[in-house]
Order: C-alpha cells, then sequence, then structure tokens
C-alpha cells in the first residue's frame, strides 16, 4: 500500500492549533501521520518546500446552477473552479431549477458530484417549497438525504411565522437555517447600495436598513426559538454590530462574509460595471470596515463567496436590469490573503474562516487535517503574484469585478481525498 | 373518602388519592356494562344536559351512554342547534339551560376556559368534556385507568406521548394525571408542536422518536389536527409518518409489552400505521369501552354521589 507524503511545508490546521513545519502521510485518501521528517519507504513524496499546506477550503456559499441553469455552470466546471480555487468541499444553494426541496434533486446533485466532480459537494435544501416562502419544505428527509443546511437564498422567507416555523422545524433535524436577509418592501426597485455614490450614478439605492431589519427579526426569531440560524453575505455594519450582540447573548447564530464585501465598496459600481452589481450591494467603506472588524474579533465565523455565475448575455445588459452576483470560487483564497497582508487577520485566523469554521456552521467533518481525516488538502503558494485573466477561470462564467487584478496567493495542488485534483 | 368536588372541570383540581378513588368507582361501575340489562337506577330523576358547543360524536355518545346507564335524563344540545349561531352569549344560553334545572351540565366548548367560566356562574354542576386545548378530564382519566387494566400499576411506568402537543386536547390532562400518578412522561414531536414551558407540566422532552420510545411501557400517539395546524408547522403528512409516526418497526423499541394507545379518531398511515393501529398491542377499543365507565363514575361523583336505592 503506498502512500502520499506531503514534505517540508508550513502545515497550518486551525481545528488542532498547528502551526508547524512538519510532513504529512496520507494512505487510502485519509490522514494517518502527521510529523518531523516522516520517512516512508514507497510513499509518493510531494515536496511542499515554501508552501502551506491546509486543510482543503470549505465555501458554504456556492451556487452550483445545476440541475437547470447549466449554461451558467454545473457541478463538474463549478467544481472544477473550486478546486482551481484550493476548495474542496462547498455547500450548493437550492436556488436551482427545479429547487433543491425534494430527495431527488439532492440525490441527483450529490452522485454528480460524487462521480464527475473535482470537489465534495453539500446540497444546502430549500427552507419552503419552490422557495415560495408559503410550506416547510421536507427536511427531515432531505437532510437525511445529504442536505447540510436549508435556505431561501436569493430570496427572503418574508413571513415571520413560517420563519419561525422554519427555524423550529429545521432544528428539530439539528439543522441551521440560513438567512438571506433582506426587507423586500426597504429595496424596492433598488439596485446598489444607496449612498452617494447611487445618487451621483442615479441608480436607485438599497438601504443598509434593509438588511439590518431582517437580521434583527432573524435574530430575535432564532433567539425566541432555540433554532440555530446562520446569516449568510453580512454586508452591512449593522448587521455585524446585531450578530456581534446576538453571540454575547447566547443567541445560536453564526455569519458569513464574502470577499467581495470585506473588499470592494461601492465605488466599484461607478461606470455602471454590472460585475459590480449584487445581493446584497457592495457598500460603503464604513461597512466594508465593520466587515473587517467583524472577520478580527469572530463575530464573522466564515468567508464565503456567493460563488453566482452568470452567462455574458446576462451582464452585458444595462445596470438596472443585469442579473446580480460574481463569481467567487477563485478569487476566495488571494483576496483572504490580502487582508493578512494588510493585517486585518492573521494568517491562521483567515485559514480557519476558510476551513474549520464553515464546516462547523453547516455541521461536516471537513477542513482538518486531523489523524483520520480526509485527506483533502491545499497547498497553498502565499507569495506567488498573479493576473486574474476573467478568460483563465475555470467556471464557465466569466464574472468577475476583478478581472485585470493583480493579486498575490494560489493553491499549487489541491488535493481531494489523497487525488490531485488541481495542480498549478 | 370524602370527595367534595361539585365540578370536574380538569385533573388539575384532583390530588392522586383523589384520581385514584375516581378510577376505583369507575372499576365498580365497568362490570354493569357487560351485563344484559346494562342499567342502574343511581341517579334516576337527574337531569344532564350535554352542551357541546362543537362535534364529538365519540365523547358525547360516551357521556351519553354513561349517564342512561345510571339511569339519568341525559339531553344533547349541539353548537349548531342550539341558540349560539344566533349570537348568544355562552352565559345567556348556560342560564337558560340552567332555568330548566339540569343537575348536570357535561360540556364540550371550543374555547379554553369556558368550563371554569361557566361553572363559576352556574349553581349546577359542571362536567368538562374538553375546552379548547386546556383540559379533557374523562380522556385523561380513561387512558389512565386503561393502562391500570393493562399494566396493574401507573407508577413507575414510562409513558411516551408523541406528536402535537400544541394542539392536543387532551395531552395537558394526560401529563398532569399520569405525573401525579407516578408515571414517567416523555413528549416527543417536532419542535414546531411543541409549545414552550412543557416541562413545568410535569413530562420531559425528548429529541427523537427512537429516544420516546425506547423501553415505553406505553406509547401514546396524538391525532394530526390536519384542520387545526394549518399549512406551517410539517412540511407534508408524509414527511410526519416518516419521523413521528408509529409503525411496526418503530414500536419494537418499545418494551415487548408496551402498549398503544391512541385518543381518536386516527389518521391511519400517519401518526399510527394500520398494522399498529390493529395489531395486538394496541387497546384503543379498550379505552373507548372504559370511556363509559370512567364518564359514569364521573357523573356519579359529580351529582354528589349518592345512592339511589334499587327499589
Ligand atoms: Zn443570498
Amino acid at each position: 500500500m503506498s502512500g502520499i507524503l506531503i514534505k517540508n511545508g508550513r502545515v497550518i490546521d486551525p481545528a488542532n492549533n498547528i502551526d508547524a513545519e512538519l510532513d504529512l502521510l496520507i494512505e487510502d485518501g485519509r490522514i494517518v501521520e502527521l510529523g518531523h521528517a516522516l520517512a516512508v519507504a514507497d510513499a509518493e513524496v510531494i515536496d511542499a518546500s515554501g508552501l502551506l499546506v491546509t486543510p482543503g477550503l470549505v465555501d458554504i456559499h456556492v451556487h452550483l446552477r445545476d440541475p437547470g441553469l447549466e449554461y451558467k455552470e454545473d457541478v463538474i466546471s463549478g467544481t472544477r473552479a473550486a478546486a482551481a480555487g484550493g476548495v474542496t468541499s462547498l455547500a450548493c444553494m437550492p436556488n436551482t431549477s427545479p429547487i433543491i426541496d425534494n430527495l431527488a434533486i439532492c440525490r441527483y446533485i450529490i452522485t454528480k458530484a460524487q462521480e464527475q466532480g473535482s470537489a465534495n459537494v453539500f446540497p444546502i435544501g430549500s427552507i419552503t417549497k419552490g422557495l415560495k416562502g408559503e410550506t416547510l419544505s421536507e427536511m427531515g428527509e432531505l437532510k437525511e438525504g445529504g442536505c447540510v443546511a436549508f435556505s431561501d437564498d436569493g430570496v427572503p422567507v418574508v413571513s415571520s411565522e413560517l420563519m419561525r416555523r422554519g427555524l423550529e422545524y429545521a432544528d428539530t433535524f439539528d439543522a441551521p437555517i440560513i438567512s438571506h436577509a433582506e426587507d423586500l418592501s426597504l429595496v424596492g426597485s433598488g439596485v446598489m447600495n444607496e449612498g452617494p455614490v447611487a445618487t451621483e450614478l442615479g441608480l436607485k439605492g438599497i438601504p443598509w436598513v434593509a438588511e439590518d431589519a431582517m437580521t434583527a427579526r432573524d435574530i430575535m426569531l432564532a433567539e425566541f426559538t432555540g433554532g440555530r440560524l446562520h446569516m449568510a453575505h453580512v454586508s452591512t455594519r449593522g448587521s455585524v454590530e446585531l450578530v456581534r450582540q446576538a453571540k454575547a447573548r447566547g443567541v445560536r447564530v453564526t455569519c458569513e462574509a464574502t470577499p467581495h464585501h470585506f473588499t470592494l465598496t461601492d465605488e466599484a459600481v461607478r461606470g455602471y460595471d454590472t460585475n459590480a452589481k449584487m445581493n446584497p450591494p457592495l457598500r460603503s467603506q464604513q461597512d466594508r470596515d465593520a466587515v473587517r472588524a467583524g472577520l478580527a474579533d469572530g463575530t464573522i465565523d466564515a468567508i464565503a463567496t456567493d460563488h453566482a455565475p452568470h452567462h455574458i448575455d446576462e451582464k452585458n445588459v444595462e445596470f438596472a436590469i443585469a442579473m446580480n452576483g460574481i463569481v467567487g470560487l477563485e478569487t476566495l483564497l488571494p483576496l483572504t490573503l490580502q487582508l493578512v497582508k494588510e493585517n486585518v487577520i492573521d494568517l491562521n485566523r483567515a485559514i480557519a474562516l476558510m476551513t474549520c469554521q464553515p464546516a462547523r456552521v453547516i455541521g461536516i467533518d471537513r477542513g482538518t487535517l486531523s489523524r483520520g481525516a480526509f485527506a483533502d488538502i491545499a497547498l497553498i503558494n502565499p507569495d506567488l503574484e498573479w493576473e486574474l485573466v476573467p478568460e483563465q477561470l475555470h467556471s464557465k462564467s466569466r464574472n468577475t469585478p476583478f478581472a485585470g487584478r493583480k493579486m498575490q496567493g494560489t493553491t499549487m495542488k489541491t488535493l481531494l481525498a489523497g487525488n490531485i485534483v488541481f495542480e498549478r | 373518602m370524602n370527595f367534595s368536588h361539585r365540578h370536574v372541570l380538569g385533573i388539575k383540581q384532583f390530588n392522586a388519592d383523589e384520581l385514584n378513588f375516581i378510577l376505583d368507582t369507575a372499576e365498580s361501575f365497568k362490570e354493569i356494562n357487560t351485563r344484559k340489562i346494562k342499567k342502574v337506577p343511581t341517579l334516576r330523576g337527574k337531569t344532564i344536559i350535554n352542551l357541546f358547543f362543537e362535534a364529538s360524536t365519540r365523547t358525547r355518545t360516551s357521556f351519553e351512554i354513561a349517564g342512561k346507564r345510571l339511569s339519568a335524563d341525559t339531553v344533547n344540545i349541539s353548537g349548531s342547534s342550539s341558540s349560539v349561531v344566533k349570537g348568544e352569549t355562552l352565559e345567556d344560553t348556560a342560564r337558560n339551560i340552567e332555568s330548566m334545572h339540569p343537575d348536570i351540565i357535561v360540556m364540550r366548548h371550543g374555547a379554553s376556559g369556558s368550563s371554569e367560566y361557566l361553572a363559576a356562574r352556574l349553581d349546577c354542576s359542571v362536567v368538562n368534556a374538553g375546552d379548547g386545548t386546556h383540559e379533557h378530564p374523562s380522556q385523561a382519566l380513561l387512558d389512565a385507568f386503561t393502562i391500570r387494566q393493562h399494566k396493574g400499576e401507573i407508577s413507575g411506568l414510562k409513558v411516551a406521548i408523541i406528536g402535537d402537543i400544541t394542539h392536543s386536547r387532551v395531552v395537558r390532562s394526560n401529563i398532569d394525571c399520569l405525573n401525579k400518578l407516578g408515571a414517567e412522561v416523555l413528549i416527543c414531536g417536532p419542535k414546531t408542536m411543541l409549545p414552550p414551558g412543557l416541562e413545568r407540566l410535569g413530562c420531559r422532552l425528548v429529541s427523537g422518536l427512537t429516544e420516546a420510545l425506547t423501553d415505553a411501557d406505553v406509547v401514546m400517539m396524538l391525532r394530526i389536527q390536519r384542520e387545526r395546524q394549518g399549512k406551517t408547522l410539517i412540511p407534508s403528512l408524509r414527511e410526519y409518518a416518516r419521523y413521528f409516526g408509529l409503525n411496526e418497526t418503530n414500536l419494537k423499541l418499545a418494551k415487548p409489552d408496551a402498549i398503544v394507545m391512541h385518543p381518536g379518531p386516527m389518521n391511519r398511515g400517519v401518526e399510527i400505521s394500520t398494522a399498529v393501529a390493529d395489531g395486538p398491542q394496541n387497546v384503543i377499543l379498550d379505552q373507548v369501552e372504559n370511556g363509559v365507565a370512567v364518564r359514569m363514575a364521573l357523573l356519579y361523583l359529580a351529582a354528589g354521589g349518592e345512592q339511589q336505592s334499587e327499589d
């Protein structure tokens, strides 16, 4: 039985408080040994000198668009993009066609990922059937079938009563509810963050209070029901603060932030760049800094991309009618490492925010390098400089606001259960 | 035993001795129901009005038979035929009925607290046949009676109550009754159907059906109230049956001699499978049969416990 020996790398495994020069031995797709100067006869050796050896990244907010919208992305291309970004596990949102509100679609995605994918895929079931906000989905069966959480991402659950029941019902099966928080009446027909830039550009604004109001409601419902709540893509100062206060009170709430919300501001919309159009919208500098502070002080549990591929025809239109969202799997790592460079967070926290912490949110046994764990590993060169060329992305879609941007840091090799699924 | 309750409003008003006394009294009436001539003159000359503001054929019939077997004159007034539909208040309706000098009013009403409301305003005895989702003492007592019949002793038994706790008419009475009689009561259901503070009623919440059923002596399945629960509490009856329905497989978790109970009417294939509902462990029809004896005891005790001489 020949294994794989990863030698001379700097192993960072925040779940186990490891940050040391160690060798790592893989056998049968699992990590069997971590130690100094491991020597194993007939093991295949990967020299990781100068590289970080981290758990494969975990992205808990991805739109794979499969089934139904395969012209944007599918399980194969989406997981290939994941592998290229160092991501070995991802959770995919249910706004596919049909919706992930039944066992058949859940199984289809899992099976396709297992047979043809380059990453582990964990489906997120919808809270309500058909994302219609009327009746709960069969969460018990979906959880048993492999769904790890429930969300109506893309739309909020408007009825507070139904959100209450969703939190209670999901908690019956020990699953979290992921909230896409926006008060639609406040959003109105807004297309970007409400503020000076929107005023200048003459675009209708989405006020921060649209997010804060719904975040406050959902936190209150989580507090009331005792259910587990995860806030998707927090983007405002207010919602970060609401989560911070709720955690201090002991509410079972976690949250995530996207790289674009901690990197960009609504200034990026200038020029009516539809690749800077997303939901929630890019916010003010003050909001961006609050998200960064939330990452630094532990309020924010995870960095998640909200990878939202769209066809060129859906973006190459007037700003007001362009679709929301950007691809993110292949820019997650460098944009997060940029925070380390800027001393917002240290390297260990950065890795934790992309590995064990998101894994914990959705309750999966990934994101660590513990002995016995699946050998999902990223070999990262944190210093390599490269330029983002949209045509070189592995996703089917090219909608990124970071085209031409100088990036620093990338995965050199990505291993999925011991198999190399990406190599630069 | 000195039984000094003019009204039977809920289990709450009784202590363990009184509950046992009611069950013992029911025991002595039970035999009458199997006689050739199923009638004793105990309540001869008494008038009982069954005032049912909600349809409940089973409970009303059981009370009616109980009254008749004790030789009382029983009259049924249902919500639809009464003056309620004409806008009369509950108090006026009751006062009108009381003017006819009944000895006992047996009332089923959709509003929790309605039987206490009535008892506070009338001179005759009031027997609560279910007030909203508050108390349903005769059902809880017939359940206890049935358990005692099959298990001998209630104290020390593990009783699992499973289903829609929020909307159950009977479960609060059941928990209180079984708790006072010394049973360990476990409660299980989807969290959308578990109201807060259940532990304070004297039971233990468990997280899933497996834990609830394991080593249970008694399994009580509650009815899914399709008409009450609306559409936000569970996704489908199919999923409910899968995670909270009793079937031959999960019943094996309970003790081999566990009994299965259901207050009826059953949704077969939802909270209980037909195989279990008709299976060897079910005592569901015993519950119905015992209902008459228990209600005879309640009517007798509410009427003052006086024996009419046989001649
Ligand atoms: Zn969203």
